[in-house]
């Protein structure tokens, strides 16, 4: 689809790293998340866990709601999981420790914008992105396309305005 | 969902092998990175697609086969449903905020916790600005949730 919308760019310029590790990447997420549904019925979104996981610390009664009280623990599980499964993955093929080079601010600015964002929006890349688009959700496919549209343009804007990294 | 007492032994076990895979894929697929987001982003690299798409074919297969073809889980006694949300505006709202915060830091939920398993220590700016934002949304919420009922009762 792409090499059609941009018939003069290459699959070398457009995929300079290739696709498989993209690829065989993606259906690993996907398949964490179906072995946790498979067992559970539990549909594991990732950006939950930032409000379910308040509630331990704070009397605010959104955070404190049954759904949250019921499922931060095993959110907590989850997301120790993805940590631990990045660090297996960083031992065996990255050979130690990688750290990034964008900008503390923008790192911490961009994450408040993300934790306002994925909650006001009932779910994140994984949540709507992953589960949702995998159940052919339209609230998920409507969600996912503003997201994809206003990140595009927001980094666009970031790169035109000069700040690099 | 049954409490904490009445868990089958091999929920939370299975809760973590399931995070292990999706961190390990987050990993393998370089979307802890927020380069290789950004690089997306900035059509630098298209990759990203085949990692969302990858990852929504195997889960759209396993969400078709479970709530067609098997009968509750296991685990819990659940029945196997689709991930279907509700549209509002918050939707396209909730949307929009995050697209300009992704935009701006290449980080998202999955991806920054698993950033943090490869070593990237400077994600937890991100991390606490992600747990800043839940915060302020949620305080934000309540009290307009105060507001509009107090409105309704005076009305």
């Amino acid at each position: 689809m792409s090499m059609e919308l941009l018939p003069a760019l290459t699959y070398a310029e457009l995929f300079p790293n290739g696709v498989m590790r993209y690829a065989i990447g993606g259906l690993l997420i996907g398949l964490g998340a179906a072995v946790i549904y498979l067992g559970t019925g539990i549909i594991a979104g990732a950006s939950t866990f930032l409000e379910s996981t308040w509630s331990y610390a704070s009397d605010l009664p959104r955070f404190n709601r049954r759904k949250y009280l019921d499922s931060r623990d095993w959110r907590v599980v989850f997301t120790l999981g993805i940590v631990l499964g990045a660090a297996v993955y960083a031992v065996v093929f990255q050979g130690g420790t990688w750290t990034t080079e964008v900008q503390w601010w923008r790192l911490l600015g961009g994450g408040i914008l993300v934790g306002i964002g994925t909650r006001v929006g009932k779910g994140c890349t994984s949540g709507h992105g992953v589960c949702g688009v995998g159940s052919v959700s339209e609230t998920s496919l409507v969600n996912v396309a503003t997201f994809m549209a206003v990140a595009i343009g927001t980094a666009q804007l970031v790169q035109a305005l000069g700040v690099t990294p | 969902m049954s409490s904490d007492q009445q868990r089958h032994p091999a929920f939370m076990p299975l809760i973590l092998l399931g995070g292990l895979i999706f961190g390990f894929g987050l990993g393998y697929s370089h979307m802890a990175r927020p380069e290789v987001v950004l690089n997306f982003l900035q059509f630098d690299d298209l990759g990203l697609l085949f990692v969302m798409g990858g990852a929504a074919v195997t889960t759209g297969i396993t969400f078709f086969v479970a709530t067609n073809l098997l009968d509750r889980a296991p685990l819990t006694g659940r029945q196997y449903t689709r991930r279907l949300k509700s549209f509002d505006q918050n939707v396209l709202v909730g949307g929009a905020i995050f697209g300009v915060g992704w935009g701006v830091s290449g980080i998202c939920p999955g991806a920054a916790y698993a950033s943090l398993g490869v070593g990237n220590f400077p994600i937890l700016w991100a991390i606490s600005g992600m747990f800043i934002g839940a915060y302020l949304q949620g305080f934000w919420r309540a009290r307009s949730a105060d507001t509009d009922s107090t409105a309704a009762v005076s009305d």
